[in-house]
């Protein structure tokens, strides 16, 4: 158990740790890298939970797509460090507010939760008596499946469809046709033959062409 | 001392035994890395009709290590501009990637670290981890080259590990399981119940990702050392650079034993015959993994390098959507014939 204790805390302190160090880092490549040892940490409580499958997709999604993404935006960015500075105090008391807004819920949410536990779950929310799988007798993967492809597969599609929209959406607001842009179309140069490409003629000796 | 001796049946002894297994999957693979990159320039130099390096040790069987020795002595250079710590954390980061995956590669029957449920997941993520040593590498060098290296690089990467993503998906359906044990065993039967057969479009879109995912011919845009010198390792010099080098190559191996382990069927022989049975299984994982080594090495001395807008295309408007027909149509067929494996 003593095993299990120290490998918790080391995720959860560092995991902690680099999450203040994302904030407060002054160069943003830093902050996301740190991001991703948060990230990652998180995958290891996950794993410590026997939610081994979540882990996995943390790391995959978050780690191995999301944060490529920011790594790219920030690292492209021209970015003035002292001017980010300046405007530290402007964004305090908003930053605070939604920080504060934050914690009330997050105490609410867990207050909740311990003073009634299971009020937010299946029975209260119309979606019936659910059987939770006992743990250890399916896999991570098989259990997630259960529920999410049988009671909630309108919520899994509606989410999909979102992140659909968001795709097209992005794609639309930059895609621009320019004029004059000469493309390589493969089809075509595949079908091209050697009668439409090129003439062959008879050049008389000395007469030039 | 009791207290001494349960502490050592508790935790010693598992952890002792935890390291040597590392051990024993750690230093085979890093002398089989060292010598694939003799392997690789005596292959290519009989392809080409030259001899290769052949002098250092009997057919050149030393040049590795001659080669290494040559690494660690040279100066590390950090360049003037670099982001010291992030420069050196690049390499690491690589090598370091390439080594853990290995951790739930099955190389025989029960002969794996961790035989864990979601082992193919564990795969993929790690493999989709491997990028950012090499964005790190080209930020923290604080060159163009390097930059514009690793941003091909990574673009390259990402844009392939989604086709990889799905061909893995048909494996799974067809399989029915993340464990990689899981995945070699449903494919009894001889070499024509592996899954290449079967998945034979998935195989070569598989392997061709897999080529591009280790940023090797012809899809090594990311070294181009006609454009942009050598990539995102231009500012490397000595061990740091030895790192890349060999993440790079056990990187070749490690999705070279992925390929053996989705369609090569793993450790089991070509034929239920009792001479190949008589052979152990890791043998016939190796030599597997030396074949598809050996395509590696092929296709290098064979095909010119892709253009990079050719590259883009062929995964995002070839191989991506193909692989995803492939899964429906595995779907679909498991379905309809009632095959769906419980």
């Amino acid at each position: 158990m003593i095993i299990q204790a120290i490998t918790f805390y080391l995720f959860a302190f560092v995991a902690i740790g680099a999450a203040v160090m994302v904030i407060s880092s002054r160069n943003p490549v830093h902050s996301v890298l740190f991001l991703i040892l948060t990230f990652f940490n998180a995958a290891g409580l996950f794993v410590l939970l026997g939610a081994e499958f979540l882990a996995m997709i943390l790391v995959v999604v978050y780690v191995g797509a999301v944060a490529v993404l920011f790594l790219f935006v920030v690292m492209m960015l021209d970015i003035n460090f002292v001017e980010l500075r300046q405007g530290f105090l402007q964004y305090l008391p908003v930053g605070a507010l939604i920080g504060i807004i934050l914690l009330a819920e997050l105490i609410l949410v867990t207050g909740g939760y311990l003073t009634s536990p299971g009020f937010a779950g299946p029975q209260y929310t119309g979606q019936g008596t659910m059987q939770i799988p006992p743990p250890g007798q399916v896999s991570n993967a098989e259990a997630l499946g259960q529920v999410l492809y049988t009671k909630y597969i309108y919520l899994f599609q509606a989410a999909g469809m979102v992140l659909l929209v968001a795709m097209i959406g992005a794609i639309v607001l930059t895609l621009r046709s320019r004029p004059g842009v000469r493309r390589q179309n493969i089809a075509d140069q595949i079908a091209r033959r050697p009668e439409e490409a090129m003439e062959v003629r008879k050049i008389p000796s000395g007469g030039g062409a | 001392m009791p207290d001494l001796m349960t502490f050592w049946t508790d935790y010693g002894e598992p952890t002792a035994w935890i390291i040597l297994q590392i051990l024993a999957v750690m230093v085979p693979l890093l002398v089989a890395v060292a010598y694939l990159t003799l392997a690789e320039r005596r292959v290519i130099g009989l392809m080409q009709l030259r001899r290769g390096p052949n002098v250092v040790g009997p057919f050149g069987l030393l040049q590795p290590w001659a080669d290494a020795v040559k690494l660690l002595f040279k100066e590390t250079i950090v360049p003037s501009g670099a982001n010291r710590v992030v420069f050196l954390l690049a390499p690491i980061v690589t090598f370091v990637l390439a080594l853990i995956a290995w951790a739930v590669i099955p190389v025989g029957e029960g002969l794996v670290i961790a035989d864990i449920n979601v082992g193919i997941m564990y795969l993929f993520a790690i493999s989709s981890l491997g990028v950012y040593g090499i964005i790190m590498a080209g930020w923290a060098s604080n060159s163009k080259y390097a930059f514009l290296g690793a941003l091909r690089s990574a673009a390259q990467m990402v844009s392939y590990e989604v086709a990889i993503g799905f061909i893995i998906v048909t494996v799974l359906l067809s399989v029915g399981s993340l464990n990689l044990s899981d995945i070699v065993r449903a494919q009894s039967g001889g070499v024509f119940g592996w899954f290449w057969l079967p998945h034979l479009p998935m195989f070569v879109i598989f392997f061709a990702s897999i080529l591009a995912e280790t940023n090797r011919a012809p899809f090594d845009l990311p070294e181009a050392e006609a454009e942009l010198v050598s990539g995102y390792n231009v500012e490397y010099s000595s061990m740091p650079f030895a790192l890349f080098f060999l993440g790079e190559y056990a990187n070749m191996i490690l999705m070279s034993a992925l390929a053996v382990t989705l369609f090569l069927g793993g450790w089991l022989p070509p034929a239920d015959i009792a001479i190949f049975n008589l052979v152990p299984g890791p043998v016939w994982f190796v030599l597997k993994v030396c074949f598809m080594l050996f395509c590696f090495l092929w296709i290098r001395a064979t095909f010119p390098r892709y253009r990079y807008d050719q590259l883009m295309r062929l995964g995002w408007k070839v191989f991506l959507p193909l692989s995803l027909f492939w899964v429906m149509a595995t779907a679909a067929f498991l379905v309809f014939t009632g095959t769906v494996p419980k």
